[in-house]
């Protein structure tokens, strides 16, 4: 009740400026020879606070690309990126990265990685440390604080790498394939993990996959993206789907099935597209 | 393979390869003289007595303190160089440009033809085998701290910058550790090569260290003298790489090693 009426009151003001704004961003690299390679081409893609949005597309599509220029780890080279309103000019302060490949610090121990996000703002060691031991706990790690990255599991080392990212409590969270790397049941779990934490304060999300049932399962939206090079942005779905769920059991409901069916007869093509392009592997 | 069957062996080998020296060399053939002329050989009893001497008369102690210092000076000057150009240069490219020709051919360079030089500017004392060490060690810890900044994986760089670091945050929790972990990993190379630079100098030329007793004992025909110079040498050398062992071990405890299977 006192949802709808602050909201009402919100729709009468100016709408809030998005977490995330990229209007008409083309991302090109050049190659040697005076070649240049588009990655992204005039990609149009808003993110409003609270908001869990996944980019699916193929393998080599760009999504990557789009969601470092959202963390301003590269510049776009047409187009603007916006965040919560301000142009973004250096390094996207307001974001967390949650990484595809292993980003932990191996010289440090789980709890040292943890904290270092605390530290390098200044927070005593001791605050971080017990902060950091916390946020272990939330991410399922109790008694493991003291184990090295390369003594943990696969999905051990993502769970530390979401407490690295969560405990700076950061307004946007951006994830590039963060579970890629996992097997089936553990990518279930972290999801689930992912949805739990995300609903405690809802963070503007940004999460990048090729699996489109990962991507319908945890998001209020899917943005499909064309195959490269210079790939668009060529449909959006919401996700009628309510929350709280679980992503297992989500993806039985009717639903899911009609969307995915939907999504699908689109992306299919760009798949197939992507796989001739890359010489079908 | 069972530890003790592995130790078992390991002295098996030693107490062949010592017995064949000994019948050898001391016992007498049909012409009354024994195969191997202990005289360009020695005998093991002969060479075990005169380190048995040297330690009980104590002579032997200033002579190992003097390549001690001498090759723990060159480790530690060679290393904190080493270190800070490969950073230096890791973190300057254009210097790096600069002054590859150089490095690459100051490092083709066999050392040992340094040695006169810096006789000539050291003195005969220890500097002078210092500075033949340094130049062995700079050299290994440089490459390996300079890969070691350079290699650092983008996904960790990246990580450590959306996480707020600054440059100089990011030289400590980052470069530093990963240069660091090149330059142990190359420990044992270069804590070697310090104590080659020591003994290399000191038989090219000095007054004092194992490397001036070889030489000596070689200089008056005592091959016992020449042989427990090297077998101290040896054990001084393996007693050092023991102790760089245990340093690497605590040191590099966050390292992944290959999975030890036996059992």
């Amino acid at each position: 009740m006192q949802d709808s009426v602050a909201e009402a009151v919100r729709s009468d003001a100016k709408p809030p400026a998005p977490a995330i704004g990229l209007a008409d961003v083309t991302i090109a690299f050049r190659m040697g020879g005076g070649v240049t390679y588009t990655a992204v081409e005039k990609a149009s893609l808003s993110v409003a606070d609270g908001e869990f949005v996944a980019i699916v597309g193929p393998t080599g599509c760009g999504k990557s690309t789009l969601l470092n220029v959202a963390a301003g780890l590269i510049s776009p080279s047409t187009g603007t990126a916006e965040i919560f309103g301000s142009k973004l000019t250096d390094l996207n302060r307001q974001a967390g990265y949650l990484f595809q490949a292993d980003s932990l610090f191996p010289w440090k121990t789980a709890i040292q990685n943890v904290a270092i996000g605390l530290e390098v703002v200044g927070i005593p060691s001791a605050e971080a440390r017990a902060r950091a031991l916390d946020w272990l706990k939330r991410v399922g790690l109790t008694g493991f604080a003291d184990r090295y990255p390369h003594t943990l599991s696969g999905g051990q080392r993502k769970r530390v790498g979401l407490a690295q990212v969560l405990i700076r409590d950061p307004k946007i969270l951006l994830m590039d394939e963060p579970f890629g790397p996992l097997d089936a049941q553990t990518r279930q779990i972290m999801g689930n993990l992912l949805l739990e934490l995300w609903n405690a304060d809802r963070k503007a999300v940004l999460f990048v996959t090729h699996d489109l049932e990962e991507a319908i399962a945890l998001s209020d939206r899917v943005v499909i993206m064309s195959a490269g090079p210079a790939a668009r942005i060529i449909g959006e779905w919401r996700v009628p789907l309510s929350r709280p769920r679980d992503t297992s059991e989500v993806t039985l409901e009717r639903g899911f099935h009609d969307l995915h069916r939907e999504i699908w007869s689109v992306l299919k093509e760009e798949v197939l597209k992507g796989y001739a392009q890359s010489g079908g592997g | 393979m069972n530890r003790f069957l592995l130790i078992g062996l390991q002295l098996a080998v030693a107490v062949i390869a010592i017995s064949a020296w000994h019948f050898l060399t001391t016992i007498p053939m049909d012409d009354g003289k024994p195969l191997v002329p202990p005289f360009f050989f020695s005998t093991p009893g002969d060479v075990f007595w005169r380190i048995v001497k040297w330690f009980y008369e104590g002579t032997i102690w200033r002579h190992l303190w003097i390549t001690l210092s001498e090759a723990a000076l060159a480790f530690v000057i060679g290393s904190v160089g080493g270190v800070l150009v490969g950073f230096w240069f890791a973190r300057q490219p254009i210097i790096a440009a600069i002054f590859d020709p150089y490095v690459k051919m100051t490092n083709a360079l066999p050392r040992i033809v340094l040695a006169p030089i810096f006789t000539l500017w050291f003195g005969l004392g220890i500097w002078s085998k210092v500075a033949l060490g340094v130049t062995l060690v700079f050299f290994i810890v440089f490459f390996n701290v300079y890969q070691g900044v350079r290699e650092v994986s983008p996904t960790i760089l990246a990580n450590a910058r959306m996480l707020g670091m600054n440059e100089r945050q990011l030289m400590r929790h980052v470069y530093w550790p990963s240069a660091l972990s090149w330059m142990f990993s190359s420990l044992h190379t270069s804590v070697g090569f310090a104590v080659v630079g020591a003994v290399v100098g000191e038989y090219l030329g000095s007054a004092a260290g194992l490397g001036y007793l070889i030489l000596q004992a070689e200089g008056t025909f005592d091959i016992a003298g020449v042989f427990a110079g090297m077998f101290v040498l040896a054990a001084f050398v393996i007693v050092i790489d023991a102790l760089v062992t245990m340093v690497e071990k605590r040191l590099l405890v966050w390292r992944p090693v290959a999975a030890d299977t036996r059992t």
